[in-house]
């Protein structure tokens, strides 16, 4: 059988960036690139076999151990293959090798070429052992390698310093994250003996329902690290320093989307909970309305994508806290499409600019760039809303659901409506900045369609993000259907059922969605001037979301330099003087003493003599009189 | 066999001692090769060694019957590590010391030395004779620190000396106490198995816990008895500082392991707050410590405070988990704080300063010294994958179910070693190298790539398979933990639901 | 027999005289023999308590002490030439070096 081989979707990029770390340098440009992408593309083949007994239905998963990790603590590396992490494994060995094509031409000419390729297939060797881990210990292992190669890809360019500081802000506020996961792991194995997943969502009742709270906030926050989430999501903008294929791989499609997973995985626990299921889709709503409004004020075009991205996964959070797993998951895969395609784009519009990432200074590239116009075109459809396109399915499943749910979800409802308006507003604001309009470009850059190698992986994008959605409408829930078995036992929340029902909700959200797009075709499809005057009318609230709320400005005065400060204080004002201090002090009181019997020491014998025999006689005498 | 391994340094380094000291050129290869030896031991040992619990390998001879003191020595899990990790750091370390001009046959005696004292410490069976080693340690390395350290060095060695010799006599005390008590109850004896029979008053046993754990806290050294670490570190010459953290640190977690815990177990029972709570002090607030440092070693030192920590709260969780953490994050410990020091060393002979201030954008210069940097800080700060993980994640799990709050806060650990180690790493090695003295240095040699692929190679392999060891450790931390459980009336804490509803307290760890 | 009183009064005498020599005198020979008076001024009343007692335990310490006596004289005689030597002094006034 495939599935017991399935060991080798991991362990083909592994091989890849072993093979590329210690050899790469001996090869010609584009052949590390080559080799890359083979391996994940060899991967993705795997995948894709191991995944027909599911679609046959003669499957319904099955975990794998591959050896034994940490047993004391039941953490094992073990493999657990259902339809969950198969349709992980095509999302992210399928987008991962287009971008690893795109890559090729991408990072043409950069003189550690090699060592990107090395960095990438690390990756998504990590991504994958992180969506096809059985075991929470594993998936945290994929979980911190996939957090260490966005580190090492977000300063890849090391001799920026706001590259190499980015790169470890996302360390650092992954590892916040983390913490949370720890915890949660240490409670699940006092609960449960053990960290394999088959053994404690078998029996997940036995948490009770103030530890399933406890777990699923822990999670929660773990998740929120990871997928860029209120309140640790503030790395993500400065993760943009990287490449832009790895802001297409790492920072859109796959790994920050993991959180996601990470939720909808431990559906099990969640279930338990409803403070964790309210908690988490209010994370989520706050988030997405929250960097949706950053996202609308940002000129740099990376920017505006990683905000939307932060966004985005805001939509995901609240599915799947929710329960509406299937949405969250859905959205998470329509997600990958366009949202890689977008930077992709992005990354070609840079490229042709010669590194320009302002958009202001963009404009009018339609003409010149058609083939990444009308797909960047096409994935700015979809994120709006718009059908048939793959963004409108997912959207609308998620908004559908919270509506069925009713409640406070009625209330995320609503924000995720709002959401979707802006959404498809400053997508638009982009579109038409960079593609329509007077030519604003610098006079020395000679704009135009990047190769083959760039152009293909965009087409391959954009059809994808056409039909992409086509795999779960109202008409055949066939993502659902194949889903089932990895959510079983487990009530997923649905949109309402019926077709007057979703006619009535969609249209409301294409609503919202035409809407948005219509108002920033007319704001910025004009003159420089008046688009400028738009914005300046929206007065200091406009500065405020350029500036992202100031958010980062607020945890370097309330949390980074007192933290500093104590560090500081710890150090030189209780390590040195204190404790060092009260060690030496006792050295110095030895001193001291030694210092008041010098006098006795005076160096002559006959002193010495003199002292032994009066001290003698003393004793002789202590003997007769009082013995 | 043990015997030879103690003897087999002291012979090399009578060898080296017999080659005329004009022919200096000799002396370091020689010292590197005969050290070889007890690695080649070592390596057998870890071979042969059965996964049982016990001891293996044990020789006796009596030395003075009236006293019962004797050359009683053997080795168990928790032994095992160390022996390997002395041998393996052992050449390590003086291959690493070319740099060492003056004297060079005086440092490899006294290293080969040092090594046969270490051996002994972590071998004996025997509480006189582990004295005895314990405290010959110091000799050698009050002597490296002293002659080939830097500035400060004789400070620096002093206070080493006297603190540790400090702790180590109140110790003796203890040893001599516990012998009389022996005493009343039949044949004198100090082998630690007749030691473990001593009926001792609550009193007494606490009393006795006190001068142990002090002893070996100063040597953790537990917080707040750190603070000549930072000191010895600092102006040690490298050799000097990975033999210091990589194995002497450890002489004082593995006799809280295996003196305090079989000699006092109802104390220890006692003490699991006490230790536990110092042990997570020590974790904060070295980590919080080190990111302010302004010098390079001793950033590393303070983060073997922290790290240290783990190791303390795993020994006194007394879960399963927990101790085999402990014990295999006395060798992780070793090899990657090891490391670090190597590469610390091998930028202060390049630059001649470890001020983080004075250095810029050295991954540019230096891309190869830069991975094996960043590999092995992403080692300590226990990213999976990686050694450091393995130990780190065991202690934790596994502490948790004695003392949660306490561990929640001990993970916290994890953040702030992120910040201090990738900290350092961003303003040493990134950006772009302005100052000349900085742009001019040159990559790794093939010696140093020597050095350090095998400590890489080992990080990896124990952090994807830790078992290597593991299966080694865990009955001797078994036959540990269910001892003090006898001992003493102690509940161990249970966990999973099958145990709770079964409703019979097996006392599964 | 002669009674052990005079034998002890002897001892007594001879150690009385080694002990103000020792701390009158400067030469550092004297004082050495003087020393030696001290230490067979013990030796004369360990002898005649042992005989006095019918005990052999006496003679047999005095033998040790006498061995270890000899012992002492090689290395401090040595001592004294080798400061002799080097100082062209014997006087003890002037080997102030251990003051503290």
């Amino acid at each position: 059988m495939i599935t017991e081989y399935i060991w080798l979707v991991i362990a083909l990029p592994l091989a890849g960036a072993v093979f590329l770390h210690f050899f790469g340098r001996f090869l010609k440009a584009p052949l590390p690139g080559v080799v890359a992408s083979l391996a994940i593309a060899g991967a993705f083949a795997v995948a894709l076999v191991a995944t027909l007994p599911f679609l046959q239905g003669t499957d319904h998963g099955q975990g794998i151990l591959l050896w034994e990790w940490m047993p004391a603590i039941g953490a094992n590396l073990e493999i657990l293959w259902d339809p969950l992490a198969a349709l992980m494994t095509l999302v992210v060995t399928g987008v991962g090798a287009l971008i690893h094509a795109f890559a090729i031409g991408y990072m043409h000419g950069d003189d550690r070429f090699h060592r990107f390729f090395t960095y990438l297939n690390l990756f998504a060797a990590s991504m994958l052992t992180l969506v096809l881990a059985g075991n929470f210990a594993m998936l945290f292992l994929g979980w911190e390698l996939v957090g260490l190669c966005s580190y090492l890809l977000i300063g890849f360019w090391f001799t920026g310093e706001s590259a190499a500081g980015a790169a470890k802000k996302a360390f650092v506020v992954n590892r916040i994250g983390d913490l949370g996961m720890l915890v949660a792991m240490m409670i699940l194995f006092a609960v449960f003996g053990t960290l394999s997943m088959e053994g404690i969502f078998g029996e997940a009742s036995q948490l009770g329902a103030g530890l399933a709270t406890a777990v699923g906030l822990l999670l929660l926050l773990g998740a929120a690290g990871k997928s860029a989430q209120i309140p640790l999501y503030v790395w993500l903008p400065d993760a943009m320093e990287g490449p832009t294929p790895v802001s297409a791989l790492i920072h859109a499609a796959t790994m920050v989307t993991a959180g996601v997973y990470l939720i909808a995985r431990s559906a099990p626990i969640i279930e338990l909970s409803t403070t964790a299921q309210v908690t988490i889709a209010t994370v989520g709503a706050a988030t997405a309305i929250w960097a949706a409004t950053i996202a609308l004020a940002q000129r740099d075009i990376k920017k505006v994508l990683a905000y939307s991205t932060v966004s985005q996964l805001g939509y995901m959070f609240m599915a799947v806290g929710a329960t509406a797993y299937v949405a969250g998951i859905f959205h998470l895969m329509t997600h990958a499409f366009f949202k890689a395609l977008l930077f992709l784009g992005a990354g070609a519009v840079i490229h042709a600019l010669n590194d320009e990432q302002d958009m202001r200074k963009m404009g009018g590239l339609f003409k010149k760039m058609p083939v990444t116009a009308v797909t960047m075109g096409i994935a700015t459809l979809a994120i709006s809303g718009i059908p048939p396109l793959a963004g409108f399915w997912s959207k609308d499943e998620i908004l559908g659901s919270l509506f069925n749910r009713g409640g406070w979800f009625s209330v995320l409802w609503l924000v995720g409506l709002i959401t979707a308006f802006i959404t498809a507003f400053y997508m638009t604001r982009q579109w038409v900045l960079v593609f329509l309009g007077e030519p604003r470009w610098a006079d020395d850059a000679h704009p135009h369609e990047g190769p083959r190698v760039m152009t293909v992986p965009l087409v391959v994008l954009a059809v994808l993000t056409m039909v992409g959605g086509l795999v779960n409408t109202p008409l055949r829930f066939t993502l659902e259907h194949f889903l089932e078995p990895a959510f079983e036992g487990v009530r997923v929340l649905h949109p309402p059922a019926g077709w007057l029902m979703f006619a009535v909700l969609a249209g409301i959200s294409v609503l919202a969605g035409v809407g948005g797009i219509g108002a920033a075709y007319l704001a910025y499809n004009r003159p420089k001037e008046d688009w400028e005057r738009f914005e300046s009318g929206f007065g200091r609230v406009w500065g405020l979301w350029e500036d992202a709320y100031g958010v980062d400005d607020i945890y370097g005065t309330t949390l980074v330099a007192p933290g500093l400060k104590l560090a500081e204080k710890a150090a030189f004002k209780v390590d040195l003087p204190a404790i060092d201090g009260a060690v030496n002090g006792l050295g110095f009181l030895v001193r001291r003493a030694g210092q008041g019997m010098r006098v006795f020491q005076t160096g002559q014998v006959r002193n010495y003599a003199a002292f032994l025999m009066v001290a003698t006689l003393l004793l002789m005498i202590w003997m007769v009189v009082g013995g | 066999m043990l015997t030879w391994l103690i003897l087999l340094p002291v012979l090399g380094a009578i060898i080296v001692a017999l080659v005329p000291a004009r022919r200096k050129e000799l002396h370091l290869p020689l010292g590197v090769v005969i050290s070889i030896a007890p690695l080649a031991l070592a390596g057998y040992l870890f071979w042969a060694f059965r996964p049982t619990a016990g001891f293996q390998f044990s020789e006796t001879a009596i030395w003075y019957e009236n006293w019962g003191v004797g050359w009683r020595l053997g080795v168990d899990g928790i032994s095992l590590p160390m022996i390997l990790l002395t041998a393996l750091l052992v050449p390590i370390s003086l291959g690493a010391s070319t740099s060492i001009e003056k004297g060079a046959k005086g440092f490899v005696v006294f290293v080969l030395l040092l090594e046969a004292g270490m051996f002994g410490s972590f071998l004996a069976l025997d509480l006189f004779l582990f004295f005895i080693f314990f405290e010959a340690v110091l000799i050698p390395m009050y002597f490296i620190i002293g002659l080939w350290g830097s500035e400060r060095r004789v400070y620096a060695a002093t206070k080493f000396f006297i603190y540790t010799a400090f702790g180590s006599a109140l110790m003796l005390g203890g040893i001599i106490a516990l012998a009389f008590f022996q005493r009343d109850t039949g044949t004198p004896s100090l082998a630690l198995i007749d030691l473990m029979q001593v009926g001792l008053s609550q009193g007494q046993e606490r009393w006795l816990f006190a001068v142990f754990a002090l002893a070996f806290a100063i040597k953790v050294p537990l917080f707040p008895f750190h603070t000549w670490l930072p000191d010895a570190h600092t102006e040690a010459p490298t050799a000097g500082s990975v033999l210091l953290a990589g194995v002497m640190l450890k002489l004082g977690t593995y006799g809280l392991m295996r003196f305090n815990l079989l000699l006092f177990p109802q104390a220890s029972v006692d003490a699991v707050w006490i230790m536990g709570s110092l042990a997570v002090i020590g974790i904060v607030y070295g980590a919080l410590v080190a990111i302010v440092q302004p010098d390079l070693k001793r950033l590393v030192a303070y983060s073997s405070v922290s790290h240290l920590g783990f190791i303390v709260l795993g020994t006194f969780a007394l879960t399963t988990g927990s101790m085999q953490g402990a014990v295999i994050q006395n060798f992780n410990h070793g090899l990657t704080t090891g490391a670090l020091f190597l590469l610390v060393g091998m930028i202060y002979e390049r630059r001649h300063t470890k001020q983080i201030g004075e250095l810029e954008g050295l991954q540019k210069v230096m891309p190869m010294l830069a991975g094996f940097f960043l590999f092995m800080a992403l080692a300590s700060i226990g990213l999976p994958g990686l050694n450091g993980f393995v130990g780190e994640f065991l202690v934790l799990v596994g502490s948790y179910l004695t003392l949660p709050a306490l561990t929640i806060v001990a993970a916290s650990g994890v953040v702030l070693a992120a910040i201090y180690m990738l900290w350092a790493y961003q303003r040493v090695f990134t950006g772009v190298p302005v100052h000349e003295e900085n742009r001019s240095l040159t990559d790794l040699t093939p010696r140093e790539i020597g050095l350090l692929a095998p400590l890489a190679a080992l990080v990896l392999v124990i952090g994807l398979y830790p078992n290597l060891l593991l299966d080694k450790i865990g009955p001797s931390v078994d036959v540990t933990l269910r001892y003090v459980d006898v001992a003493t009336d102690y509940d161990p804490p249970t966990f999973g639901y099958s145990v709770r509803v079964g409703g019979e307290a097996v006392g599964n760890r | 027999m002669v009674d052990p009183g005079w034998y002890m009064a002897l001892a007594a005498s001879l150690f009385g005289i080694g002990a103000v020599g020792l701390l009158m005198r400067r030469s550092v020979l004297v004082m050495f023999m003087c020393i030696e008076l001290m230490l067979n001024a013990v030796n004369l009343t360990l002898i005649s308590a042992g005989r006095a007692m019918n005990d052999i335990n006496g003679q047999v310490a005095v033998f040790f002490i006498l061995v270890v006596a000899a012992a002492e004289v090689v290395v401090g005689l040595a001592i004294i030439v080798s400061i002799f030597r080097l100082r062209s002094t014997a006087s003890v006034d002037d080997l102030g070096e251990m003051q503290g």
